[in-house]
């Protein structure tokens, strides 16, 4: 007896669907314009974005130098990146160091900076959103930091310290792994003013202004509670936008890091994932290791991305 | 709330210009601090790029001068023509490096810009099966970046035969997600009876595409532009091109660098010409690209 309900009902399912299935392929004849149109970017996208990833999960279980096809080795490129690539472990070190601390640094500074040039005279404004923007448009302007970090008494910064007395010999400030990676997180805020900024800066120009005027009238006393009883909740779109900007910056260092410290760094102090990843796929043209690299580095930022998301949809409430 | 305060405006109408000159919730001394502290910040982080223009535009004597001057005092163009000059010489000469960035990122931009407009105006305005769907996929691939899929995309156009050439770079930057995903949010703000009006006219998809959608997104244009110009005038492009001839200006003024330290002022020249051009666009589109941004929310 039961059995046949279920069978109904599974019938009665498989209908359903096959309707829908129906109806949606009607429509999808009907908006054939629409396929085409987007044609062009989906194949490109599903090529050059998707695929790779799944490639990159697939080769990540094989062994691959390129010269040779593919061959099945199930988990051993990422137990042996787990248990015996030390340097990895490094790498993961250094990239969750920089990310815990330029990530949400950065992603509190580019919204720290938009409100408060919010409500400077719109000139003003626009002069300020150049000079902080700039630096992370600016392209390898960051090199400019290795003259300033410069490891003999020359260099700006062993100059100064040593005029004011605080040391009395130069510090090898880019070959001395104590001092490369604070130095890359100090590069790294510099640019972190980024898209997220952007976004920040052009959502607070849209928030309703009734609703600063209404919150006068409701006692809202300085703009440390209208910030968080009346922006914050007006920007959730922007800040969740701005956190992905910052997530995916985070931790795909590497760029700061190969031009200052050098690649590799001294006893590898200043490698992060993606550039372990570029050692093992362009250098060593182990295909399968680097693709098993990648596959964390994915799992960690989209994990990540996901987690961070479902923390600000609380914001303001 | 909002019934309140419009009966109060309603009673005493003189208050409101009172609110609109100055905040009333804003102490004195808190304004002044906040704006010190942001004008500190502001030369902290103006300060290399000045840096940097001014090391350009240093004679070779100023530049090794201790202890170092900010400005330069008798700026030259020298450093500049010495890119010119002395790598005129070599095999290749920086008149192809500059070639070869700006015909990345010139046909890299407008493809992209079309191709990703193309995709974004249905996903905008259209229904049909498999839309969201498509769109929740780009959100999601703008959360991971490039260097996860760089090795899979090597092999991908190993098979193509497009390594070492400037397709390696250019093809890949058409389908760039954030592009599409700020297009379709700008977008979604056009109403929708500009298109039904053009459609009852009697034009086509492509018809409104062009004539209708494009004009009226032109800010969206340069937001485009200036996302896709910096990936590609920035792009070292050197895991995917192996000949020199093909290789790009930031290669090159890493090979300057490297050069030491008689090459300061070249090195500090290049520089200023691969960083120049990103901030002039910004500069000259910024309220264009800030009212695209403003659409630029991630909705769930």
């Amino acid at each position: 007896m039961e059995k046949t309900e279920n069978m109904n009902m599974f019938r009665k399912y498989v209908t359903l669907r096959r309707h829908e299935a129906g109806v949606a392929w009607k429509k999808a004849k009907a908006r054939k314009m629409c396929y085409l149109f987007l044609a062009p970017y989906a194949i490109l996208f599903t090529m050059f974005y998707v695929f790779p990833v799944v490639a990159s999960i697939y080769y990540s279980f094989t062994y691959y130098n390129i010269l040779e096809p593919p061959r099945f080795i199930g988990l051993s490129n990422y137990i042996s990146l787990i248990l015996e690539d030390d340097i990895f472990l490094i790498g993961i070190k250094n990239t969750f160091m920089i990310a815990i601390i330029t990530g949400p640094l950065g992603y509190i500074l580019s919204f720290l900076f938009a409100w408060l040039i919010n409500e400077l005279p719109r000139w003003v404004r626009s002069v300020a959103v150049i000079v902080f923007y700039a630096p992370s448009i600016a392209g390898n302007c960051y090199v400019i930091f290795s003259v300033f970090f410069r490891g003999d008494a020359y260099g700006y910064v062993n100059a100064f310290l040593m005029n004011i007395g605080l040391i009395d010999k130069p510090i090898l400030w880019l070959i001395n792994p104590d001092y490369m990676l604070p130095i890359c997180m100090l590069v790294i805020l510099w640019m972190s003013l980024g898209t997220g900024f952007l976004s920040f800066v052009a959502g607070l120009q849209g928030v309703d202004r009734s609703q600063f005027e209404a919150g006068y009238m409701d006692g809202v006393k300085n703009r440390w509670q209208e910030l968080w009883y009346i922006t914050l909740p007006n920007m959730k779109p922007m800040l969740m936008f701005g956190a992905v900007m910052s997530i995916t910056q985070a931790f795909g260092v590497c760029d700061v890091t190969m031009a200052l410290c050098g690649y590799p760094s001294t006893d590898y102090a200043a490698r992060t994932i993606v550039t372990h990843l570029f050692d093992y796929g362009f250098s060593r043209f182990e295909m399968g290791y680097a693709c098993a690299i990648a596959t964390i580095l994915f799992l960690i930022m989209i994990l990540c991305n996901k987690a961070i998301q479902s923390l600000l949809r609380r914001v303001g409430t | 709330m909002a019934k309140k305060q419009k009966k109060q405006v309603e009673e005493k109408p003189y208050k409101k210009p009172l609110i609109k000159k100055r905040k009333p919730n804003r102490s004195i001394a808190g304004d002044f601090f906040l704006y010190l502290f942001l004008v500190i910040v502001a030369f902290i982080m103006a300060f290399p790029i000045i840096y940097a223009v001014s090391s350009a535009l240093k004679p070779l004597d100023e530049l090794f001068k201790f202890p170092p001057r900010i400005f330069a005092q008798h700026p030259t163009l020298d450093n500049f023509s010495d890119l010119f000059v002395t790598m005129g010489k070599s095999w290749v000469t920086f008149s192809r490096y500059l070639f070869n960035t700006v015909f990345i990122t010139f046909v890299g931009t407008f493809g992209h810009l079309i191709i990703a407009s193309m995709g974004a105006f249905v996903l905008a305005k259209y229904e049909f099966p498999g839309n969201a769907a498509f769109f929740k996929l780009v959100t999601v691939a703008m959360m991971f970046t490039g260097y996860v899929t760089q090795i899979p995309n090597y092999l991908i156009l190993n098979k193509l035969g497009w390594i070492d050439t400037y397709w390696s770079i250019i093809i890949p930057a058409f389908a760039s997600p954030m592009g599409l995903f700020l297009m379709k949010q700008f977008m979604e703000g056009l109403p929708t009876s500009l298109i039904e009006a053009a459609k009852i006219d009697g034009a086509n998809e492509w018809r409104v595409f062009y004539q209708i959608v494009m004009p009226n997104v032109k800010p969206a244009w340069m937001t485009l532009i200036i996302f896709s110009v910096q990936a590609l005038w920035n792009n070292k492009a050197s895991t995917y091109i192996y000949s020199e001839e093909r290789k790009t200006l930031v290669y090159a003024l890493q090979q300057i660098q490297a050069g030491g330290i008689a090459r300061t002022g070249q090195g500090a020249a290049v520089l200023v010409v691969v960083m120049v051009v990103p901030i002039l666009i910004f500069v000259f589109s910024e309220s264009q690209i800030l009212e695209t941004m403003a659409s630029s929310g991630l909705k769930d």
